[in-house]
């Protein structure tokens, strides 16, 4: 009965939408209670089986949307409940969550995997093995609460999810709390995960504005909720939503690193490698991209709020294109292409090009992720020559890190090059990665990326010019990063001696490279097969209609030459003739003053030290310290309240009131009798001659009286 | 039911027996002291769960009351009343739940004068269930004072180097409010012939003026215990000095008599005043959410860093009360209960490495969370939880405050609530500061202080263990399932919220 | 007979000059003798007019005065020569000791 239904109806698996978030959750309690009996191996295990199986359930959801592509809400619990205000936990299953959770449970297994190979080497470099149980625990934690964010069905659920990978970002970019990048004792990474923290909070503050302006409109935070109510209410509110989707692209500039909050993520590169490549940037820091595109009903009503993200974005991702330019460490490179890519996302889908938007999304989660996790394995390699030539061969790295040699970083591009020799696997991966990513003919970021560009042509001309000239920059520092790092000359006796990592972290590195070539077959001109597969999700709200994007040869044809010249100025530049050790930047000499800029971030960091930490901080001390400790304590308590009692007791009470003036009236009237007798005493002379004049006056003047009157 | 066996009577007075029993005990007996308190208080609590039990969710009045005439004279009419509704009954429970867990606590802390400690504890839990259960003025103000005495002697003699100052401070500085609100009482007992509580709420009828002067006469005491902005200076000398159970009560319940007294007495009793005062209050509540978040920021002591963390987070506690909306009051009310448990934890934990260490400044402290993993998980988790992470208890509580705030047509602003809002950013700025200090980084130079004494810095025991999880426990059940709670307090708040707004609306013609 | 304002006239005399002896003179001695003067002045107003009316209660005053005289001498002599005795001297200057 079973098989028929299934066979007259499709399957119906929406039922297991809530396991998404359940099986990191088991998977995270297994190695907490047993992971210090476990061994490595199977932490790692549980943990990759955990997030592997998010991905089974994510595989089933699809399967069953294709037979009821309306999708499904599936309620667990209530949640919050007062007054009109009702929250539940409830899961949202349509096209766009499951496209979410394909990515999130695909690319995050694949990178699970990974790290059983990558951490296993990383905690013996920081010689602290005993951290491997908690990264799994945290990852775990993070796919849970990615899980929790794309598959919310109202707004607070997606805020929970939201923040809880917040934390985990927190976490894990603090993994190595008690170091700096660089392996020695500093504060630093913990620094770098609190600063991420801090800057999503600020974003998370816009999202919970937006959450009230909405309960308040709405009297709902419920997706269908609000999304069928919005246009009846943009016609009587019209600033109300206008209000909330900016206050919610704060919380987008907050969690997906845009202008002006995106200063956490080059620092959020402290975190081990897999980190960077599952949480900044293949998952979470599509967050935000997630949400507009989830908030479409509300931003197509309102073109003000549109055109605000889209210059965002686009501003965004030129910016952090020139600053890409000017890095050294491999990390930091993809960091800045990072933001910038999210930059492409968010003006995509700021423009209404959703399906533009979230296309790229997953084809860079494929290839960012690729070339993140190639990334972590050529600072292995190039940590693994470091070792040898140290310590040459016959010495394993076992207990002793690198506490007691000189200062080594492994993710510094200068120490490298020519390493497509000493690691050819991860060159060819590498390489898959950047082409991708360059938006080269026919890898998987050229039909995204020239999706967005042929959107931004029709839709929003500036925004298309910034991009254009972002995708030049990305073309260029990718560029750089390839002749730099795998061609010439190696620059350090440890990308002389550097190893190839072992197949537990270069196989998931195929298949993602596999996806990143072929990633583009998802939506190609003409199929549309995403466009169609999100349409289901947006046809609900007639308001909506949604853009399929028009292949455009001459927007095509335009990328693809300003990328490949880009790749030959690159060439010029770094290839043709390789750089020695020490030599300064080649741009340097060309840009001058502007490549300083680059390589400095454009100052932007000091800036928000200037005008804003450093500021809170005075405040803060001086709120502390002056106003509340010493005037408001000390003085106004103490010395007013304190101080004017004890002179009321003391000095009024007790030594004017009491003792001069109650004492004093008593002591003074004995004071006064013993005066006046003193004075009076004075007319005692002894002479009985005074006395007797005295007597003979009196009679004279009583009888003189008594004869006049 | 015979009065003495009534459940509110027990569930006051029993610690009562335990103190009978410790007076017993020889002084040097410490163990058996410190038994007879803890079971004394676990009894205390069951009692509680049988109240819990008893207790009819539903039923938005005051429930098991039990009214006696205690002082009529001269057409005085003060009563022993005792009941208990959704206002109070998780107060009720949070008194019960935290004493045992404060003595558990102790149980290395307190070396000296073990018995009179405990005996004193004891007091103040009878003192303070009783503040939460007393529904006549005159009866409830008896029980106020009272707390006082228990806690001051719990500063001055176990407390730290200034204790004497903190504790006279802490002492004064209530009274002086108290003294106000007495007045207010007496008024009232005079004037409308009742000390009750819900015969005065139903004989309402006090005009818009007085209602103001005995409004803030009220709010004077409450205001000074909460304590909102600018009346908090007596807290982190009170904080800092006490003891690590006296601080885990001082914070987990004895602030919560003053927004408690709100909720009870100020609104209820003086609904027209309340309404017009609303935007005030609200202000003094953002004033003090930012003012304490920033001043918290800037501490070099533990200690005082999460007694200023109390400034802050109460100051959302009052505004979510004077939003006077639904989700405002019952936010207000469950993140009394949040606080309680996240800050209560707090001190528990700060109390826990003090004992090892010996030092509350954060510049000798560093990379604990390598040395004590459990210590510092469980740490973060209660940051977490006091910092408002969605999932956790403060959450619920302050999302629910924040949003009643927003709408709130007594505060009439959104602004209030956006502002206070910015209060969620800076409270994940001083506690990841105070959590970074503590726990990341390289080791601070307190590891090598402790081992140079002859000893390394222990992890958490089994004890210790113990006495958080049940704490734990709460703060993700809160997080995660808050229903329960919520249909404790809600129809209570019902009421209130309605019975506010009639009176309001009746005010305004 | 003489009219009435002679002895009036005279005792006034004798009094003044009884009145200024007792101011004037230091000697104890003749102090007392002023004082005594002046009482017999009193006396022979007395005495004059007692014959002048024709009563006798004047004349019964003077025996009354002349008995008081004679205590006032007794006494008054008694303490002079204690004084003597002590100071050496009756000048009532020198009995100040009751200055104050």
């Amino acid at each position: 009965m079973v098989l028929s239904e299934i066979v007259t109806s499709g399957p119906d698996f929406f039922y297991l939408a809530p396991w998404v978030v359940f099986f990191p959750v088991i998977g995270l309690l297994i190695n907490i209670i047993f992971g210090g009996r476990m061994g490595e191996k199977a932490i790692g295990t549980v943990a990759s089986t955990a997030s592997g199986l998010t991905f089974v359930v994510a595989v089933l959801l699809v399967l069953s949307l294709r037979a009821h592509p309306e999708g499904a809400t599936i309620p667990l619990a209530e949640w919050i409940a007062i007054g009109d205000l009702q929250i539940d936990w409830a899961f949202r299953v349509d096209t766009l969550s499951v496209t979410m959770m394909m990515v999130v449970g695909g690319v995050g297994t694949l990178i699970h995997i990974y790290a059983i190979g990558y951490m296993h080497e990383d905690v013996r470099y920081k010689n602290d093995p005993g951290r491997y149980q908690r990264f799994f625990v945290f990852f775990n934690l993070f796919i849970a609460a990615m899980m929790i964010l794309v598959s919310g069905d109202n707004y607070l659920m997606l805020f929970v999810g939201w923040e809880g990978v917040g934390l985990c970002s927190y976490l894990l970019i603090g993994f190595w709390y008690d170091k700096d990048t660089l392996g020695r004792y500093s504060i630093d990474n913990a620094q770098a995960g609190k600063k991420a923290f801090i800057t999503n909070r600020i974003g998370d503050f816009g999202f919970l504005i937006a959450g009230f302006l909405m309960f308040w409109a709405f009297k709902s935070v419920q997706f269908d909720t609000v999304f069928e109510a919005a246009h009846h209410i943009a016609e009587t509110q019209t600033g109300m939503i206008l209000a909330i989707t900016l206050f919610m692209l704060l919380g987008v500039a907050g969690k997906s690193a845009q202008i002006p909050l995106f200063v956490w993520l080059p620092d959020a590169m402290a975190g081990p490698t897999p980190v960077s490549a599952l949480i900044h940037a293949a998952t979470m820091v599509t967050a935000g991209v997630y949400l507009v595109a989830r908030s479409a009903p509300l931003y197509t009503l309102v073109p003000a709020a549109q055109g605000t993200v889209a210059l965002v974005g686009g501003i965004t991702a030129l910016f952090a294109a020139t600053i890409a330019v000017g890095q050294y460490d491999i990390k930091k490179v993809l960091a800045y292409s990072t933001i910038s890519q999210l930059g492409f996302m968010v003006a995509a889908v700021g423009m209404g090009a959703f399906v533009a938007g979230m296309f790229h999304l997953v084809t860079h989660a494929f290839f960012k992720a690729l070339l993140f996790l190639s990334a972590g394995s050529v600072i292995l390699g190039v940590e693994r020559g470091h070792h040898h030539a140290a310590h040459g061969h016959h010495d394993e790295h076992d207990d002793h890190a690198h506490d007691h040699e000189e200062v080594f970083d492994p993710g510094d591009m200068r120490n490298m090059g020519g390493m497509r020799k000493t690691m050819p696997v991860t060159f060819w991966l590498y390489l898959s990665g950047t082409v991708a990513l360059a938006g080269i003919f026919p890898f998987a970021g050229f039909w995204s990326k020239d999706e967005i560009l042929a959107e931004a042509s029709a839709l929003n001309f500036t925004v298309y010019i910034l991009l254009a000239i972002a995708a030049f920059f990305t073309a260029f520092y990718m560029g750089r990063q390839i002749w730099m790092v795998f061609f010439g000359e190696p620059k350090h006796e440890a990308a002389e001696h550097a190893e190839e990592s072992p197949p537990v972290m270069t196989v998931p590195l195929m298949v993602l490279a596999a996806l990143s070539i072929l990633g583009g077959a998802l939506n190609l001109p003409g199929v549309g097969t995403f466009t169609h597969w999100l349409e289901h999700t947006y046809d609900k709200f007639s308001a909506m209609h949604l853009h399929h994007g028009e292949f455009n040869l001459t927007v095509a044809i335009t990328s693809t030459v300003l990328a490949l010249v880009a790749i030959g100025i690159s060439w010029m530049l770094y290839g043709r003739k390789p750089q020695t050790q020490g030599q300064p930047d080649p741009l340097k000499r060309i840009l001058g003053p502007i490549f300083t800029g680059m390589e400095n971030k454009w100052w932007i960091d000091e800036l928000y030290w200037a005008v804003i930490l450093n500021p809170y901080i005075v405040i803060a001390r001086f709120t502390a310290d002056v106003i509340d400790w010493r005037f408001w304590h000390d003085w106004f308590h103490d010395k007013v309240i304190a101080g004017s009692f004890q002179w009321f007791s003391r000095t009024f009470l007790d030594s004017w009131v009491d003792q001069r003036g109650i004492d004093g009236f008593a002591n003074g009237l004995a004071e006064g009798t013993k005066e006046l007798a003193q004075r009076l005493s004075g007319i005692q002379t002894g002479f009985v001659r005074n006395y007797a004049l005295s007597v003979f006056i009196g009679v004279v003047v009583i009888l003189g009286y008594l004869i006049l009157q | 039911m015979n009065p003495v066996l009534h459940p509110l009577t027990l569930v006051t007075f029993f610690p009562l027996l335990g103190v009978f029993v410790l007076l017993f005990i020889q002084p040097e007996r410490k163990n058996a002291q410190r038994w007879t308190a803890l079971i004394t208080s676990l009894i205390t609590f069951g009692i509680s769960m049988w109240l819990l039990a008893e207790f009819n969710a539903k039923d938005p009045d005051l429930q098991m009351e039990i009214n006696l005439p205690w002082i009529q004279v001269a057409g005085w009419n003060i009563s022993y009343y005792l009941g208990v509704d959704g206002l109070s009954i998780l107060l009720v429970l949070l008194t019960t739940f935290l004493t045992p867990i404060s003595i558990l606590s102790t149980w290395t802390a307190i070396e000296d004068r073990v018995r009179d400690f405990m005996l004193f504890f004891l007091l103040l839990e009878v003192g303070m269930t009783g503040v939460f259960l007393a529904q006549d003025l005159f009866l409830f103000y008896v029980f106020w004072e009272f707390t006082l005495v228990p806690m001051y002697f719990l500063i001055g003699i176990w407390g730290g180097p200034n204790r004497m100052y903190a504790a006279i401070k802490f002492f004064l500085y209530t009274m002086a409010g108290s003294l106000l609100m007495l007045l207010a009482i007496l008024w009232l007992g005079i004037y409308q012939g009742t000390f009750s509580v819900p015969e005065l709420i139903a004989k309402g009828g006090i005009p818009a003026d007085i209602q103001l002067w005995l409004f803030l006469a009220f709010a004077a005491a409450f205001a000074i215990k909460v304590p909102m902005w600018p009346l908090h200076s007596w807290l982190p000398d009170a904080h800092v000095e006490a003891p690590t159970a006296g601080s885990v009560i001082l914070a987990g319940v004895l602030l919560k008599m003053g927004t408690y007294g709100f909720v009870r007495f100020n609104i209820p009793l003086f609904p027209v005043a309340a309404v017009k005062v609303a935007p005030w209050m609200a202000l003094l509540a953002v004033i003090g959410i930012i003012y304490g978040a920033a001043v918290s920021y800037a501490q070099k002591d533990i200690k005082k860093l999460v007694a200023y963390s109390s400034v802050s987070h109460l100051g959302f506690v009052m505004l979510g009360l004077f939003a006077l909306n639904p989700q405002g009051i019952q936010g207000g009310i469950l993140q009394m209960i949040n606080h309680g448990l996240s800050t209560g934890a707090l001190f528990l934990l700060v109390g826990m490495i003090y004992e090892q260490t010996h030092t509350r400044d954060f510049a000798v402290y560093g990379g604990l969370w390598k040395l004590t993993p459990i210590y510092g998980t469980l740490m973060l988790i209660v940051v977490l939880s006091s910092m408002g992470l969605p999932g956790l208890n403060g959450f619920v509580g302050e999302f629910a405050i924040l949003l009643g705030a927003f709408g709130s047509a007594a505060i009439g602003s959104p602004w209030y609530a956006g502002f206070a809002a910015i209060g969620v950013i800076l409270a994940a700025v001083y506690l990841l500061y105070m959590f970074q200090k503590m726990f990341l980084g390289p080791e601070g130079s307190v590891v090598e202080e402790v081992k140079k004494l002859g000893h390394s810095i222990k992890d958490l025991n089994k004890r210790e263990i113990v006495t958080l999880v049940p704490i734990l426990v709460l703060i993700f059940w809160i997080g995660l399932y808050p229903k329960p709670f919520f249909a404790l307090i809600a129809p209570a708040v019902d009421k209130l919220v309605a019975a506010v707004q009639s009176a309001a609306a009746v005010a305004m013609y | 007979m003489l009219p009435i304002s002679y002895y009036v006239g005279l005792s006034a005399i004798l009094f003044s000059i009884g009145a200024l002896g007792v101011l004037i003179r230091r000697n104890a001695i003749i102090i007392f003798m002023s004082i005594e003067l002046m009482l017999n002045a009193a006396n022979l107003a007395f005495v004059a007019f007692a014959r002048a009316h024709e009563a006798l209660s004047g004349q019964v005053f003077v025996f009354f005065v002349m008995t008081v005289a004679a205590a006032e001498v007794a006494v008054g002599l008694a303490l002079i020569v204690t004084i003597f005795r002590n100071k050496q001297s009756i000048d009532v200057d020198q009995m100040s000791s009751l200055k104050g």
